[in-house]
């Protein structure tokens, strides 16, 4: 009946199935949500929705579907709006005792009419009409028994729409940039494929072999088990225009050093030459050219920076930003270099990805290496591009393109 | 059907009872997520207690497998008792023990099961489990035995998400985020811990907590279990609320960084004098 809702949740790209809005329909079905629109957000909610990234789409899409809908909350609403409080009534026991002697079809009638007659407004006391401390059937802060209560106290929750609109979890949307624990989440999916060795199989030849020196007697061998863990080299740009980012970068950088178990890193300003840095203040230095040779190739490479120089920093001879540096090898060639090294390799760039198209320098390293946001989900995408190889593919593209 | 209601040592939000009693009544497993300390794991444990049922704990280790939750058997076990032959070894069964999730099955009554931080297991591990939450049955090849749930348990799942769960396990799902609390059921939070506070004290404790955890730059956030221990320090060092007001006493139970303490430290000790610029991130 609400289909579109199902189709406004996808357009915003909340990944529902078809398996959980036949779920949701159970869940309605059972009347879980009381006929209230409002828990009926939050039922939808739990059972449609399985990430908090996606709580803000959410949010969107309800916004979209629900906003114009009438709703018996808002009709409440309404009559709230219309009462006052007043001092509450005190009535003798006989009075009591009439009023205790209407029954509910009668009220509930008198209700309705008080309703489409509009009489809610601005009514205080009284015995028939919707009104705060009155003896009325309907009402707040009133005496009658039998009678109907408009929201006296507070009602348990706010208004599905409202709280809609508030997205309190825009925050958690995953395009912001992230802090350290989410970026642990994002690399430790980086965390596959190594083999660490750490005893637990049963190793069954020498168990076999153990037991017939033995005589018989059992002696179980232990074997080593493979643990996942991964390699990764990080290249981080420092100083300059990389200043704003530096917090950022230094969170990645803590994030991955207790995620990843064989993690290198090293320095650099603006643009690779001939020395790469291990320290942030740049004064221990190795050369890039060692470097390059005495690694192994198998390391996942992701390079931190903004990518923003002058076009010549990339192509020329002693281009470099630092006036007292000389490289006779363009820094173009040695990133070149780099990306026929290794094999899976990323760039993360802390700019917003719109900007990227604007700035030369950014579209020359991007044909060279695959270049991702710094966010939660440039992060992940990255990520995921590392382990799948597909950076194999991008270097087999490039190589064939510039022979 | 039974309806949660809460517990009076467990503040929870009407959304989250709301969320136990749908998964209930659908007889589907509820995954809470939320940041660490926001009494993910106490949930369990309350509906236990609130419904007056059973709790069975399931804790998920790095090197747990899926099927050390239906049931292990013990062939090292039986291979030693074959050497002596002081046993019936024909007699697999006895063998067979059965885990956490076999047990919550097996039980005569309906229990709370707790799968207790599902992420820090293998990436494989829900996956594994798809087809006994689905049908909460499971079949033992060594005895010819099938183990059927007499009574659909209550299934809680929490996860720090540090790994990802595959979308075919989220399907089968109740899904609740525990967000973080706010000051008033913050306040609710610490009164079921310490009935007796001062109010005073515990509104300026408060007031330094938040502000500490709007600290973007933060490793790692103070979170609820930790605000609790550093009242309690608070209580037994019986430090007025005049000086919490001015200075943070006893930070090391809410930080546990010196590069976060740092960063506390350099913002200046008023509430009032920050600066804007190491408290939030100006970078986007």
């Amino acid at each position: 009946m609400f289909i579109n809702f199902f189709f406004s949740l996808k357009s915003y790209g909340v990944p529902v199935s078809l398996h959980e809005w036949i779920t949701l329909h159970h869940a309605l079905s059972l009347n879980l949500n009381d006929c209230s629109l409002t828990s009926f957000y939050h039922i939808a909610k739990s059972v449609l929705v399985k990430n908090e990234i996606y709580f803000d789409k959410y949010d969107m899409a309800f916004l979209d579907t629900f906003r114009d809908v009438e709703t018996t909350d808002e009709m409440l609403e309404k009559i709230l709006q219309g009462l006052k409080k007043v001092k509450e009534l005190h009535l003798t026991e006989e009075e009591k005792k009439q009023i205790e002697e209407l029954n509910l079809d009668q009220i509930l009638k008198n209700f309705e009419e008080q309703m489409k007659q509009g009489h809610y407004k601005n009514h205080v006391g009284g015995n028939r009409a919707i009104g705060t401390g009155g003896r009325s059937t309907q009402g707040a802060w009133g005496y009658n028994p039998a009678g109907i209560r408009i929201g006296q106290g507070e009602s348990r929750h706010k208004r599905a729409v409202q709280i809609a609109e508030k997205r309190t979890f825009r925050n958690y949307s995953s395009n912001v940039t992230l802090d350290t624990r989410q970026m642990k989440v994002a690399l430790s999916h980086l965390r596959s494929l190594l083999p660490i060795l750490q005893g637990e199989k049963l190793d069954l030849e020498k168990t076999i072999d153990k037991t017939c020196r033995n005589a018989g007697e059992i002696e179980l061998v232990w074997e080593d088990k493979e643990k996942k863990a991964s390699k990764v080299l990080l290249l981080m740009d420092v100083g300059g225009s990389m200043t704003p980012y530096s917090q950022l970068v230094n969170r990645l950088f803590s994030a991955a050093g207790t995620q990843i178990r064989r993690f290198k890193y090293f320095y650099f300003h603006n643009c690779i030459y001939q020395d790469i840095w291990e320290d942030m203040e740049r004064n221990k230095s190795i050369s890039t050219q060692e470097f390059l040779r005495g690694e192994d190739k198998d390391y996942k490479v992701i390079i931190v920076g903004d990518a923003e120089m002058a076009p010549s920093e990339l192509t020329w001879v002693n281009g470099a930003v630092d006036y007292w540096y000389h490289n006779d090898t363009p820094g173009l060639v040695w990133f070149q270099r780099l990306r026929d090294k290794f094999e899976d390799i990323i760039w993360l760039n802390p700019l917003p990805a719109r900007s990227w198209g604007y700035v030369h320098s950014i579209r020359m390293i991007r044909d060279i290496f695959p270049m991702f946001e710094l966010t939660l989900e440039g992060l992940d995408e990255g990520v995921k591009y590392l382990m799948t190889g597909k950076g194999r593919l991008h270097r087999a593209n490039y190589l064939r393109e510039t022979s | 059907m039974d309806y949660f209601k809460g517990t009076d040592d467990y503040v929870i939000s009407p959304s989250l009872k709301d969320n136990v009693n749908v998964s209930i009544a659908l007889g589907r497993p509820l995954l809470v997520k939320g940041e660490p300390g926001t009494g993910k794991t106490l949930l369990a444990h309350s509906i236990a207690a609130g419904l007056g049922k059973k709790l069975f704990i399931w804790n998920i280790k790095s090197t747990t497998k899926a099927r050390e939750g239906l049931y292990v058997y013990d062939t090292v076990q039986r291979l030693n008792d074959a050497r002596f032959g002081d046993r019936d070894i024909s007699d697999i069964s006895q063998y067979i023990k059965l885990g956490k999730l076999g047990e919550a099955f097996n039980a005569d009554e309906q229990v709370v099961l707790l799968i207790d931080e599902i992420d820090k297991a293998d990436i494989e591990f829900p996956n594994d489990l798809l087809n006994e939450i689905d049908e909460m049955a499971f079949y033992i090849p060594e005895t010819g035995e099938t183990i059927t749930a007499k009574h659909r348990p209550i299934v809680i799942i929490t996860s720090n998400s540090e790994k990802e769960l595959s979308d075919p396990f989220l399907r089968r799902c109740i899904f609740h985020y525990i967000e973080f609390p706010d000051e008033e059921l913050m306040q609710e939070i610490v009164n079921v811990h310490y009935p007796d506070i001062e109010k005073k004290l515990l509104r300026e404790a408060l007031k330094k907590f938040y502000w500490i955890r709007e600290f973007d730059m933060l490793r790692k956030k103070p979170s609820t279990s930790e605000l609790v221990d550093w009242l309690q320090a608070l209580i037994v060092g019986g430090i007025p609320a005049k000086t919490v007001e001015k200075e943070l006493p006893f930070v090391g139970a809410l930080l546990k960084k010196k590069e976060d303490v740092e960063i506390i430290d350099n913002s200046g000790n008023s509430h009032y004098s920050y600066q804007s610029s190491s408290r939030t991130r100006n970078v986007y």
